[in-house]
């Protein structure tokens, strides 16, 4: 009965209202674009350098599958990115990149998909090693070599090679390095705190041994221990309630610099410098922030981010049935464990153009 | 959100269904009007009081348990923690009462985060980037109420359907990058005081006071627990159901936007992975709170307690340095226990 009334209120209506959308999309197209004008992908240069055995020479061409976690945060969107960057600076490598996801059942299917394309070589970042292991056996099964990448296969049987960072070592690093500045401070009973990352993955609780580990070595112990979620806002606000938890602190280690910037910014908002931080994994923002010396973070742990460009590169090896330059033998290496070294003003600047942003 | 599944205006296939329940539903809702609302009245303010209780349990189990607890300063910090969700239970609460639900709060928030935050936005500085981030909720909030009022999907699925793609965008547009801000006049947002209490609480407080009177004190408020009570008793009383549902949605975008100026300015940088599970957060602090999940009854007040109880006992949680677990854990378990006290209140005032 009303139908042909409301069927002319509702032309109006909706005339008036995608003419509202339409106007918010232009204002939006304004507002966002050119951001950004600073070279971002510093990997290259990183890339480019290096071994100079005669491997750089045009070898068989090679089929490289690749999947990865989400990019959905700093860290990783560097590891696809320079995956990428390194795959397209040999002429002789074809990436098969698919697109990173967090779900286990989503990447399995993924990689059964690149099997499927027969792929020359996979390099495999499991969202959780454990639930990918059979996935990449099927792979080795199918006669495919399989690169892990740092986050590890159950089964030896999973991958030819593994290659990825040393949480052990990066809390190992981070620990002995508050230890021997407190130490040469002279504080005696320090208040050492720690915000690690997200709790229940295998890296946190292997960060977080290696830097009790490294602190014992001064005879310290961490005093309080929060998880944040790699995230700044989680970061924010679990160190504004540490910060509340205890009126004075000594040094914190904080697991990683994205989560870090919302750890910083609770320090400032409560105005407290009386001790100094250790980041964790190595961002650009710390990173000119220890250069310019200007705030409590004093150091980062690197977890390099261009691993997955050595990655590229070790799958091309296997692809080509090569070994390693400066090794002697023709066969990779089953594992390769990268340094987690320990930046501070001093060597900075060395580290700076690897650093993710 | 039964009320979602028929098409608001009673054209296409709903109408032989919904033409034999709208007179029942009129006298239900006309007997139940004045009775229904002291009764309503006094079952909020008795869940308050068991909020206030909760609350103050904690409070004392904080002080006894922690020296740092019941300090001036440690208690800024709860608020101030409380201040971001604060502001988007507020907008989810309106939404909530009035027979909707909005999923996308946590993804707005990242949006807007990252679209205030792009080099292009700083420029503008301090006035620019809080202008951009309302404006980008706003306009989500309204997309989203559009499509659910005018192209009649339920809005559990169009805000899901928002959630992912919002969030997408905001990924897109920072390349999954952390954004940091460089104006300081922003950033000061978070670390300026007066009177000594953060500027982050006053704002809270005034969209609560601000949200309170809209909800308690005027015609808006009204219409949305007519509507979240019975659409179609609504419409029949001459309602326009379909814009009030946007300018609903519409008000939950523009407090993401709010919340969004807040928690970036707190974070110092935009970034595309904030405001993480916030849409789960703000659902649970509106129910604990009392209001109804199906709508047309409810509280902001309760809301806000439901809020203030979640950051109390994360505080306590980490000062006395305990795991994340134990955490969840204590949390599931109020959320469970509200709902359990909230359904007995409801019993005697439906039979």
């Amino acid at each position: 009965m009303d139908s042909s009334r409301s069927a002319g209120i509702d032309r109006r209506r909706l005339l008036f209202g995608s003419a509202v959308i339409g106007g918010g999309v232009l204002l939006a197209g304004c507002t966002s674009n050119h951001k950004e004008d600073t070279p971002t992908s510093d990997v290259k240069t990183a890339a480019a350098s290096g071994s100079g055995s005669g491997n750089e020479a045009l070898g068989k061409h090679v089929v490289i599958g690749f999947s990865a976690p989400a990019a959905d945060h700093g860290w990783m969107a560097a590891i696809t990115k320079n995956a990428e960057a390194q795959a397209g600076a040999y002429s002789d490598v074809h990436l098969e990149a698919v697109e990173g996801t967090n779900d286990v059942n989503a990447q399995i299917s993924q990689v059964q998909t690149l099997i499927g394309k027969k792929v020359d070589v996979l390099v495999i970042l499991p969202f959780d090693g454990k639930a990918l292991t059979a996935v990449s056996q099927q792979a080795m099964d199918a006669g495919i070599p399989v690169v892990n990448l740092d986050r590890v296969f159950d089964s030896p049987l999973a991958y030819r090679t593994w290659i990825g960072g040393d949480n052990f070592g990066m809390g190992l690093n981070a620990g002995l390095y508050i230890g021997k500045t407190l130490k040469d401070k002279g504080v005696a009973n320090p208040v050492i705190g720690e915000i690690a990352g997200i709790d229940n993955l295998d890296l946190t609780k292997q960060r977080s041994s290696g830097f009790r580990k490294g602190l014992a070595k001064y005879g310290f112990k961490v005093d309080i221990r929060q998880a944040a979620q790699f995230t700044a806002d989680s970061g924010q606000q679990v160190m504004s309630n540490v910060l509340q938890a205890r009126s004075h602190l000594d040094a914190v280690w904080n697991h990683d610099d994205d989560q870090g910037i919302g750890v910083e910014a609770a320090i400032k908002q409560a105005g407290r410098d009386e001790f100094f931080m250790v980041g964790g994994a190595g961002s650009k923002h710390a990173m000119e922030e220890i250069k310019a010396d200007n705030s409590v973070l004093k150091a980062t742990v690197v977890y390099p981010s261009n691993m997955s460009a050595s990655a590229i590169r070790v799958a091309r090896l296997i692809g080509q049935s090569k070994g390693m330059g400066d090794l002697v033998g023709t066969d990779l290496p089953s594992s390769l464990t990268l340094f987690s070294a320990t930046v501070t003003k001093e060597n900075v600047d060395q580290y700076l153009p690897g650093a993710f942003s | 959100m039964s009320q979602q599944t028929r098409p608001p205006d009673g054209s296409g296939p709903g109408t032989a269904a919904g033409g034999t329940d709208v007179p029942e539903a009129g006298t239900a809702r006309r007997s139940g009007a004045t009775a229904g609302r002291s009764a309503l009245g006094r079952v909020g303010k008795v869940r308050n009081l068991g909020l206030i209780a909760v609350l103050t349990l904690l409070c004392v189990i904080g002080a006894v348990s922690s020296d740092n607890f019941a300090t001036r300063q440690n208690i800024l910090v709860i608020l101030t923690s409380a201040a971001v969700i604060g502001v988007i239970t507020v907008g989810q609460t309106f939404v909530i009462i009035g027979g909707g639900i909005d999923l996308s709060v946590g993804a707005i928030v990242a949006l807007a985060s990252v679209w205030c935050t792009t080099v292009a936005t700083q420029d503008y500085g301090f006035g620019g980037m809080v202008f951009c981030a309302l404006v980008v909720g706003a306009v989500v909030g309204l997309v989203n109420g559009l499509v659910i009022a005018y192209g009649r999907v339920v809005a559990f699925i169009t805000t899901i359907a928002m959630m992912a793609t919002a969030r997408g965008l905001a990924e897109r547009i920072s390349d999954r990058q952390s954004q940091v801000v460089t104006v300081d006049s922003f950033n000061s947002i978070a670390s300026t005081r007066w009177l000594g209490v953060p500027v982050l609480v006053y704002i809270l407080a005034a969209a609560v006071l601000l949200g309170w009177v809209l909800l308690n004190r005027t015609t808006f408020g009204r219409r949305t627990f007519a509507i979240g009570g019975n659409q179609e008793a609504a419409r029949l009383a001459g309602l326009d159901v379909r814009r009030h549902t946007v300018l609903l949605y519409v008000l939950s975008g523009l407090c993401c936007g709010i919340a969004a100026v807040m928690l970036t300015a707190r974070t110092t940088s935009g970034a595309s992975n904030l405001g993480d599970l916030y849409e789960l957060d703000s659902i649970a602090s509106v129910i604990i709170g009392g209001t109804l999940l199906t709508g047309g009854r409810g509280s902001l007040v309760g809301s806000i307690l439901g809020v203030l109880v979640f950051t109390t006992i994360t505080n306590i949680f980490v000062l006395n340095n305990l795991t994340t677990d134990i955490q969840q854990i204590a949390k599931g378990l109020i959320i469970l226990a509200a709902v359990l006290i909230q359904r007995r209140g409801n019993t005697p005032s439906t039979a």
